[in-house]
């Protein structure tokens, strides 16, 4: 009855394979109609997989296709499972993706036909591998997703090829990546050794019998698989790709590096929060680079002045406070966020692109200011995903975020420290954002006068996308009113669509009065307001005592503004001492000095007895092995008989 | 099985001899029909291979397509082929890497092209016969036989440092020839010792209990032999050079094909002949192929040239296959196997698209590149996916055999797979940092601006390699079905337990052994 699934992700394929066989020869408008109409497709396809899902009883459909890997006690079947979760993010992966795709049509438009055709093919590429993650039943086939999206990420940021810093991004993005693949694939070693399977319903179902909570086997696979997601999804030590990969196309940028590769390794830490509940210590390293995450990448977000830069900053920020929230337990709350961040952060995305294409490439805020005069859709709808993001109450990121520090403040798992930090990352957040919203589309315009006349609306292939997006990001939240503020009469659909999905947290929770968390949500909510209006307020009309308070600052502004030199010392204490020991000592010592030279010695020792013992010398090798072969019978034949 | 009366085994290796005897009355000048005839043989010679994959009986472990007949008689030699799952794979690559090998070099052959291609076919005849042979003297014939054209392709097609490295491949493999050799020739003694018999039949050999200090040694021997072939570290250095001056059709038949050599030699003699002696040595073995798939791996990343850095890479991948092989389990031994395959198929690949750059511009340097993913965009595409199947992409074929090893050797030592698997951020890194300073980035050197993009010849080329990259790597379950049971019989032959075999007894002199006992057949683990 499931037996549709599997065109899911074979839509997104065969889009692929026929835009990238026939779509040069077809020409553009046959690639525009292919590459979103497939995914559009699945868009629908997943929404009956969705409905379907809920009407099974247990709220689980799956399909196996066929047989991967059968080798030895290693059993490895293709086969896709919707349950909540996965149902959950095929909806966002195929519905945001959707929308990405058609706003492509017109911000790729300009492009030159092999530029156009092979971006297509690469996004419905990339959307394959993401519904693989998904869709997928276990670890080997979820790491073929896993791998896929790292690919395609690659190739889309290294679009504009012939940029150097494309081209340095896409690698760095990548190989970073397989950083965390290795973790992830350790991992799947060591479940194999104690489950003998990787199908993922067996391990969650039997990790309680073989593996010892708290024990340092189930941390030492939780913390491997958190490596792996922290590469995925850009979390202290490996989050340094992502701002390089803003070198992409922006389109790229929403659909990949904001609203849902990024979210992949949250989506493994939830598929597998079984697991991860079985290990105390690593759900607090969780919680902890979360945290961290969060709040230092906000800070950098301050000080950046590229409009992409802010929002991968964003991003990343977002991502911690994703961790943090399931760090503390609180899976539903972080899968929340994903989504209401997945509408927010792709409509903010897409908005900067729409100014980024009215001002032919340009993108440091520096050079923009006043354009909601002529950009009026793209400014108000920008508008509407800053205030999501920056919380202002009864848009999506409210209620999300609001979730998120409740329970970092409530969780058994939770301490005031991490609503603190939260809480300070939230208006950090309000901050820059604001900051972003004067610079960009208020203020006196600063836009190059060569390009100032041609500014312009985007098409409406681009607008409308950004219509329906806004519309989520405000309405996207609604699913999850707390019952504070919704009591009875507004229930809190989210929270019971989860229920009895994630483990439940074995401590017993502290019990609040409900004064205290609408006292938390108001004391971040007013704050947050305020940095909204002081942020607008200082970047709209006073940017020059900005500059002036920027030198006061000089040297905590160029930590920001550098990244608190993180990939610099990466560079230092990694990259360089590798290549000099596999240059210098490896390469040119070992090889070509100690083994080399030993080979060229012995070689010389020959000739050089060859011409002493000239009679015996024929020049045939032959001989020489010949000779060689009967003196070594003649050992042999001593030691044997 | 015959084909017009001729059984398929012996018509597989020597069909390319008509070839050579054809292109014999070939005159020198006629360079075209040179080439046609051998393309046509080498062509056919496959076609006769495939048949093989459809008659092979997968649910034997034994060896299939048997001919037997007696050659020597005073020395008990016998003209003996046979096939089982694990060479039934090495003779289709042979036969297709062969013909794509030959195609691939249509217009880069230079010089003495008659001759050039009368080597190829000589090589060709070498190298099945060494997969398929079952007698251990037709064996080393078949292994010298492959070894010559070898060192001419390189010595005389070579580029400029060619002597160098032909010296310095014969000097090793020479060396481990004789080796050898001198442990085949006492094992011949010590089998006459043990059965009164003259035989160089390998399967007579098998049943031979080898005693202690002894068995170290011929292991020794054969192990070193082989160690070079593969190449082990640190016995690895002829490779780099070798591949460096060989001309493209000679690097991806020694990287496809030779290297195999090796490995395949450790399965069919070394492991099974001496268990005893290959469980002493195990953790030895496992560690130096840890060695060699980090150090090839690193030592890759700072070579200036395309062709060393993917002859480094092969120090890595194949210290993967060594790794799968010790770790003597269904998955380790399968994936091992595989990745032989695979190895030839991807690595074959990157020579075949480096010599397509190299024919166009005279240099393999990579400085000298940049930005050719404008100018070549289909050469870019197809590189790409053969990088990404041989930097371990899970979907394509290299993925399915590492992580069976990884899987097979995590099971008997956590740390070696552990330390082996970071070689997959290693692979990324030196691949990818090739393709990018090869394709991205503006054209600055003029000398690139005019390349042209790759031929249809040249697409013809690489596509049968590329469908097999995507093939084994979403469906490999017809590769495994047929490696599987014979992979499950070398297990079971390196474990075996020594009382089942015949024991040598190397004193009194007169002594002769018990009656040959049966090979015990241990239940599968």
């Amino acid at each position: 009855m499931s037996a549709y699934l599997w065109l899911i992700p074979a839509l997104p394929l065969a889009g692929f394979l026929v835009n990238g066989l026939l779509g040069r020869s077809f020409g553009k408008t046959f690639v525009a109609v292919v590459g979103p109409g497939v995914v559009g497709l699945s868009f629908l396809l997943s929404v009956l997989a969705f409905l379907q899902m809920l009407n099974t009883p247990g709220m689980v459909t799956s399909q196996s296709v066929f047989t991967w890997i059968d080798s030895g006690s290693l059993h490895i079947p293709v086969a896709f499972t919707v349950d909540r979760l996965s149902g959950l993010y095929i909806l966002i992966v195929t519905g945001v993706g959707f929308l990405i795709h058609v706003y492509s049509v017109g911000y790729m438009g300009d492009e030159e036909e092999y530029g156009f055709w092979r971006f297509f093919c690469f996004l419905n590429l990339f959307i394959f591998f993401m519904l693989l993650l998904v869709l997928a039943n276990c670890f080997l086939l979820m790491f073929v997703g896993w791998a896929g999206v790292g690919l395609c990420s690659y190739l889309l940021i290294g679009y504009y090829f012939k940029r150097p810093a494309a081209a340095s991004a896409a690698k760095k993005a990548f190989v970073v990546n397989r950083i965390g693949d290795f973790g992830f694939i350790i991992a799947t070693l060591i479940i194999f050794t104690v489950f003998g399977t990787l199908d993922f319903a067996t391990v969650l179902a039997e990790a309680p019998y073989r593996l010892e909570a708290g024990g340092a086997l189930v941390t030492a696979i939780t913390l491997l698989l958190f490596l792996g997601a922290t590469g995925k999804s850009a979390q202290i030590p490996l989050y340094t790709w992502l701002p390089d990969a803003m070198e992409g196309p922006t389109p790229v940028s929403a659909l990949i590096h904001a609203a849902t590769m990024v979210t992949a390794g949250l989506y493994m830490v939830a598929r597998l929060s079984g697991l991860f509940m079985l290990a105390p210590y690593t759900m607090a390293v969780v919680a902890v680079i979360g945290a961290a995450t969060a709040l230092f990448a906000a800070t950098i977000g301050l000080a950046q002045n590229d409009i992409k830069r802010v929002l991968a900053y964003s991003t990343v920020s977002q991502l911690g406070y994703m961790f943090m929230a399931m760090g503390v337990g609180a899976f539903a709350a972080g899968i929340f966020h994903v989504m209401t961040h997945a509408f927010f952060k792709a409509l903010l995305f897409l908005c900067s692109g729409s100014v980024i294409h009215a001002l032919h490439h340009e993108q440091d805020m520096n050079h923009m200011g006043g354009l909601r005069k002529k950009m009026p859709i793209t400014t108000w709808t920008f508008v509407i995903g800053a205030l999501a993001i920056a919380g202002l109450p009864l848009f999506a990121g409210f209620f999300s975020k609001d979730e998120i520090l409740w329970q970092a403040f409530a969780s058994p798992r939770g301490h005031v420290a991490y609503w603190v930090i939260g809480a300070v990352t939230a208006l950090i957040t309000a901050f820059y954002m604001f900051r972003m919203v004067a610079l960009t589309f208020f203020g006196a315009s600063r836009v190059d006068p060569h390009h100032a006349p041609h500014v312009h609306e985007s098409p409406w292939s681009m607008t409308l996308p950004l219509i329906v997006l806004a519309g989520l990001a405000i309405v996207g939240g609604w699913i999850g009113i707390p019952h504070v503020l919704g009591g009875d009469n507004l229930p809190n659909v989210l929270e019971h669509y989860f229920d009895g999905f994630f483990p439940a947290i074995p401590e017993t929770a502290v019990h609040y009065e409900a004064s205290v968390e609408l006292m938390l949500m108001g004391v971040t909510t007013v704050l947050a307001l305020f940095f909204m209006w002081l942020a607008f307020r200082l970047f709209s009309s006073k940017r020059e005592q900005m500059a002036a308070f920027r030198e006061k600052m000089g040297g905590v502004h160029s930590l920001l503004a550098n990244k608190y030199y993180i990939d610099e010392l990466y560079d230092l204490i990694v990259v360089r001492p590798i290549h000099f020991i596999s240059d210098k000592l490896l390469w040119r010592i070992v090889d070509v000095r100690i083994v080399d030279g030993i080979v060229n010695g012995i070689g010389n020792t020959a000739r050089n007895l060859g011409g002493t013992l000239r009679l015996t010398q024929t020049g045939l090798i032959e001989n020489y092995a010949v000779g060689i072969a009967l003196g070594a019978v003649i050992i042999f034949w001593f030691l044997i008989f | 099985m015959t084909i017009l009366g001729i059984p398929i085994l012996t018509l597989i290796v020597f069909a390319p001899l008509a070839g050579v005897a054809l292109l014999l009355f070939v005159d020198r000048s006629a360079e075209s029909l040179a080439k046609w005839i051998t393309l046509l043989v080498s062509g056919i010679t496959f076609l006769f291979s495939l048949p093989l994959y459809w008659l092979f009986d997968e649910t034997q472990a034994g060896f299939q397509f048997v001919e037997k007949v007696p050659w020597i008689n005073t020395w008990g030699v016998e003209y003996h082929l046979g096939l089982d799952g694990i060479t039934l794979f090495l003779v289709m690559l042979t036969t297709l890497l062969t013909f794509v090998a030959v195609l691939g070099t249509w217009t880069q052959a230079d010089r003495h092209v008659r001759e050039f291609m009368i080597t190829m076919l000589l090589l060709e005849v070498g190298m099945n016969g060494v997969f398929v042979a079952l007698d251990v003297f037709l064996f080393y014939v078949f292994w010298e036989v492959m070894l010559f054209p070898m060192y001419f392709l390189i010595g005389v097609w070579g580029s400029d440092r060619r002597l160098y490295a032909a010296i310095k491949f014969v000097v090793y493999t020479m060396t481990a020839s004789v080796l050898m050799l001198a442990a085949i020739l006492t094992m011949y003694f010590l089998n006459y010792k043990a059965t009164g018999e003259f035989t160089f039949s390998l399967l007579s050999w098998y049943e031979l209990d080898v005693g202690l200090p002894v068995q170290y040694w011929l292991f020794a021997a054969f192990a070193l032999a082989f160690a070079v072939k593969v190449p082990m570290f640190p016995f690895h250095t002829w490779l780099p050079d070798a591949h460096v001056e060989a001309p493209t059709a000679g690097s991806v038949l020694l990287a496809g094909v030779l290297l195999k050599m090796g490995t395949y030699g450790f399965i069919r003699f070394a492991m099974p002949l001496f268990p005893e002696a290959t469980d002493a040595a195990l953790p030895l073995l496992i560690t130096i192929s840890v060695i060699g798939i980090i150090y090839g791996a690193l030592v890759c990343m700072v070579q200036p040239d395309m062709k060393k850095l993917v002859a480094y890479s092969s120090v890595s991948h194949l210290g993967f296959v060594m790794l799968g092989l010790f770790a003597l389990n269904a998955e380790g031994v399968e994936g091992g196997v595989l990745q032989m395959l695979n190895h030839g198929v991807s690595t074959g690949g990157l020579f075949l698209v480096v010599g397509m750059i190299y024919e166009r511009r005279h240099t393999k340097t990579i400085a000298e590149f940049g930005g050719l993913m404008k100018v070549m965009p289909i050469y870019a595409t197809l590189m790409l996916i053969i990088v990404l199947s041989s930097l371990g992409l899970p979907s394509l074929n290299g993925f399915v055999g590492e992580y069976l090893i990884l899987v097979g050797i995590y099971q008997v030592s956590p740390l070696a797979a552990i330390i082996s698997a970071s070689a997959v951020i290693l692979a990324a890194v030196y691949l990818l940092w090739m393709f990018q300073r090869v394709f991205f980035g503006e054209v600055d050197n003029p000398k690139n601006l005019g390349l042209k993009d790759l031929s249809l010849r040249e697409i013809a080329v690489l596509a049968p390699l590329i469908i097999l990259i995507v093939w084994v790597g979403v469906y490999p379950k017809p590769f495994l079905d047929k490696i599987g049971p014979s992979a499950q019989k070398f297990i079971q032959m390196v474990q075996v337990p020594a009382s089942s075999r015949t024991q040598v007894v190397l004193a009194p002199r007169s002594g002769r052994a018990a009656p040959q006992v049966p090979h015990s057949q241990p239940e599968r683990r």
